[in-house]
């Protein structure tokens, strides 16, 4: 990872021209020079120069989505996703949480990066969901009071259907082109098991022998992004040594993609695993890019539907994988894309973000809800759990509903030729 | 600062009064950082309303303030002062009208220039003034600095596409300037640099989008050859809708920042552009291509779509931002030179870079002869911003002498009212100072910007005491 020592030269590749100014979704809901990336680096700078982290400017830090849209529009090349890495690292070793934030957080980073935890609470949440509770306790209002945090994370907790596993191993259908590892990621297993099993079958209708290695665990992102980087680190090594048998490992959950692409900077001060970090990071693929390295092979079947679809940050702008979700989608015969209006601008999820920062992320959020109704779409297209659930929780506080689902998905049911109710049913 | 701060808070609310030490020093600069000066306390108010009231509370505490919009500025235009109030107009970002059938948009100073065009695109329509900044300067930051861009050798500048300002006038006072009968007062304050009031709504012109955009990329050996073909497309009768000429270490920087692939090896490259009726541009552009390559380009590129003229494009936009890349620190200079003089002041930049071990690159608007040398220095390096400050201040020199200007479109701001003097006698600028005094006899209204020295209205801050110089000899009466 980044050395603070490093800061200053990273710092000084900005030259304060305001490129980023109108991409970066605080900068646009607020029009504050710093809660902007240019003003969030001069903060960086005036601290690097010996000004105490003062409350603020932590406030300022943590308001920061970390959605990369600054590193896509800066012309100078600075290197925002190190400085705020670093930075939030800092952040948490000088600034003190209050006892409600460590609570918050202490919760967070002890659920979401764990699987069989996340697994427990299926069942309650749907049971949850079906009783109506969520009604009742959402008109009190009771855990607005007692926590924004909380209140966001029941709303924006989705009622979980049944949850197959998969197997260790998936053969290719026909001649075997790869072999490729799959990651499972920790919300997308147990939240959304549909895109994990679309995601197989597609891998392996493309002629791929798709392996699940069943020692996974979370690969780190959510660590990472939050400043959190020794724990980052034990995950990463973990998630390096359980793939380290197959050729490429695909993804698809954008932030996983974004961190596990970075592993090398994050364990490069570890002679141990730095050689092997990199090896991992190099051979790490978004599921569209890695289809459209594959080629298509397998027939498209028609699916008649009109989606929106949406730039998840960590995949647009982190890995810059933009045309890829596109073409496979132009791929299949009689789908209608729409474009989102400013796909540049984060949708407010942004990994823990909508937990740790509410507000902000609600607005966010309904600026998104907007244009993505604004599209006419009747189903909402993301490469990333985060986002999906966002977006469809902004729509549902709007009164309005809309299908989502994952590239995977929309793929699956058009090699399967399961055609409009395929993705429109779920 | 503590009574003012106090009323500003009463009158605006604490969102958008910014008194934190830490924060207010993220405003201490605009696009160009050499002059800092961190803000005695800043304000985002959200309506004319707002900014008139605030304007009324600096008068009677006789605070200076200065007013900022995206912070893009490269002269130094929005340079805060320690002892006033900076007024930023980042939250009137409204567009509260389009009117179409009159081609026509009122827009807050707030809203971003790009974001006009980006309204009423889809119905055939854009807003002409494109600066490099397009993507983030604000349409009152335009209207300050009479802003211009790469097609203004066709469409003209910001003034040109302003039919009214709503203007919170030094006094305090809400009033609307407009293009009609009587004293040009529009054309007096676009371009003003914000120091004759506040703008706090935009009249703007919209212009047909062409009917057709055809787009060049000439590859050249030397700067002097792409000068040849400028001025022999110039000699023919074409306007183009803008010609842009990059030299080979801008080049180099644009390609580091974003890829643009100009053809490798170039010493220079011009991106022409030709826009209007099908049949004209056809023919023209089949012209230019001609004298280009008669100038010896040696490879000419043309976008066959959008998305090609992007990417032409895409380099020369980025490249001031993208020296940054390949000097630790630099100075965007801006001068206006004759056409004709482009080979000969290009010589003798280079022979100062030379002289001076102080490398100079050269990006500009060649059609019109505005120069955007770059030059770079490491700012590590002891005496380096110096003599970098000193080949960027001859560069100047060159300019005046060949019978150009210290600017063009970036304005004099605070970082070139040292060169007024080398332009204009102490009466052209005694004379400029009395048309300020009448708008701003306080002299309260971003103080110490475009004037050397400001002699008149009785210095800053304070209010103006005794008998203006030229009315006392007799050369101006004051009414």
């Amino acid at each position: 990872m980044t050395a603070p020592e490093e800061l200053p030269k990273l710092i000084d590749d900005c030259v304060h021209c305001g490129f980023c100014l109108p991409t970066c979704p605080t900068y646009v809901l607020w029009g504050e020079e710093m809660d902007s990336p240019r003003g969030r680096i001069h903060l960086m700078k005036q601290h690097a120069e010996g000004t105490p982290l003062t409350p603020s400017m932590a406030g300022h830090f943590d308001a920061c989505l970390g959605c990369m849209a600054c590193v896509t529009s800066c012309p100078s090349g600075v290197q925002y996703d190190r400085l705020i890495e670093v930075t939030r690292a800092q952040v948490e070793q000088e600034h003190p949480r209050t006892r409600g934030e460590r609570a918050i957080r202490g919760m967070v980073f002890a659920l979401f990066p764990y699987p069989r935890r996340l697994r427990a609470l299926r069942g309650p949440l749907r049971a949850y969901r079906r009783s109506g509770l969520d009604r009742a306790v959402r008109r009190t209002g009771l855990l607005e009071r007692i926590s924004p945090s909380l209140a966001a994370m029941e709303r924006l907790a989705p009622a979980p259907g049944r949850a197959p596993r998969l197997p260790e191993r998936v053969a290719a259908r026909g001649d075997r082109r790869a072999t490729v590892g799959m990651l499972t990621g920790c919300v997308q297993r147990e939240f959304f098991p549909g895109v994990n099993a679309a995601t197989a079958r597609v891998l392996a209708l493309e002629g791929c022998d798709v392996v699940v290695p069943r020692h996974q665990g979370c690969c780190g992102a959510l660590s990472l992004h939050s400043g959190r980087a020794d724990e980052a680190r034990a995950f990463a090594r973990r998630t390096v040594e359980a793939f380290e048998g197959v050729d490429v490992i695909v993804v698809n959950a954008a932030g996983c993609g974004s961190a596990m692409k970075e592993y090398a900077d994050l364990l490069s001060g570890d002679p141990a695993w730095a050689a092997r970090a990199e090896a991992l990071g190099a051979r790490t693929r978004d599921l569209a890019e890695f289809l459209v390295e594959l080629g298509p092979r397998a027939e498209r079947h028609p699916v008649p539907a009109t989606v929106a679809y949406h730039d998840a940050c960590h995949l647009s702008h982190a890995q810059g994988v933009r045309a890829q979700p596109r073409a496979l989608l132009a791929g299949i015969p009689g789908l209608t894309v729409r474009e989102i209006a400013d796909p540049e601008i984060c949708c407010g999820s942004a990994g823990t973000y909508n937990l740790f920062q509410p507000e902000a992320a609600g607005e966010l959020g309904d600026r998104k809800a907007e244009n993505v109704r604004a599209t006419g779409a009747e189903l909402l297209v993301a490469a990333n759990p985060g986002c999906s659930m966002q977006i469809a929780a902004a729509l549902r506080r709007r009164g309005e509903e809309i299908a989502v689902a994952h590239t995977a998905e929309l793929l699956d049911a058009s090699l399967r030729g399961l055609g409009r109710a395929g993705v429109l049913t779920q | 600062m503590e009574e003012i701060t106090r009323a500003l808070v009463d009158l605006l609310g604490p969102g958008a009064v910014i008194t934190d030490p830490v924060r207010l020093r993220t405003y201490e600069c605009d696009g160009l950082t050499h002059h800092r000066a961190t803000p005695g306390v800043v304000v985002l108010p959200e309506s004319a309303e707002q900014v008139a009231a605030v304007v009324r509370l600096c008068v009677a505490a006789g605070v200076p303030y200065v007013a900022r919009g995206s912070g893009t500025g490269l002269s130094g235009g929005a340079l805060p002062r320690t002892d006033g109030v900076l007024i930023v107009t980042a939250r009137m970002r409204r567009i509260l009208e389009i009117d179409i059938a009159n081609r026509r948009a009122v827009v807050e100073p707030g809203v971003i220039n790009l974001d006009v065009t980006r309204a009423v695109r889809s119905e055939g329509y854009y807003f002409a003034p494109d600066p490099s900044s397009q993507q983030i300067c604000s349409v009152g930051g335009n209207v300050a600095e009479n802003s211009g861009g790469a097609h203004c050798l066709k469409y003209g500048f910001t003034a040109h596409h302003v039919l009214a300002c709503e203007v919170v006038t030094p006094d305090g006072e809400i009033v609307t300037l407009t293009d009609g009968p009587g004293y040009d007062l529009l054309g007096a304050f676009v371009g003003a640099e914000g120091t004759l009031g506040i703008t706090t709504k935009i009249t703007v012109r919209l212009t047909r989008v062409p009917e057709t955009v055809q787009t060049l990329l000439a590859a050249f050996e030397s700067i002097e050859a792409g000068g040849v073909a400028v001025s022999a497309i110039i000699g023919a009768g074409v306007v183009p809708a803008a010609i842009e000429m990059m030299d080979a270490l801008s080049i180099e920087a644009a390609e580091d920042a974003v890829a643009c692939g100009y053809p490798p090896g170039a010493g220079a490259v011009l991106i022409v552009e030709l826009d209007g009726p099908a049949a004209e541009v056809e023919h023209q552009f089949a012209e230019v291509e001609r004298l280009c390559r008669d100038a010896g380009a040696f490879e000419i590129r043309i976008a066959a779509d959008d998305a090609q003229r992007a990417l032409i494009w895409k380099g020369r936009r980025s490249a001031f931002a993208a020296v940054g890349r390949i000097s630790p620190a630099y100075l965007v200079q801006d001068g206006v030179i004759p056409r004709t003089a482009l080979p000969e002041v290009l010589g003798r930049i280079d022979e100062l870079s030379r002289q001076s071990g102080i490398k100079v690159a050269n990006v500009f608007h060649a059609g019109d002869g505005n120069l955007h040398p770059l030059v770079l220095f490491d700012d590590a390096e002891p005496g380096a911003a110096e003599r970098a400050e000193e080949v960027s201040g001859k560069i100047l020199d060159l300019c005046i002498e060949h019978g150009g200007s210290i600017t063009g479109e970036h304005g004099v701001g605070v970082d070139k009212s040292r060169y007024m003097p080398r332009m204009f006698t102490d009466i052209d600028l005694d004379t400029m100072q009395m048309v300020r005094c009448a708008f701003d006899p306080a002299g309260l209204c971003n103080p110490g910007k475009v004037f050397p020295t400001p002699r008149l209205c009785g210095e800053v801050p304070g209010v103006r005491k005794g008998v203006h110089p030229l009315v006392e000899q007799g050369k101006a009466d004051l009414f």
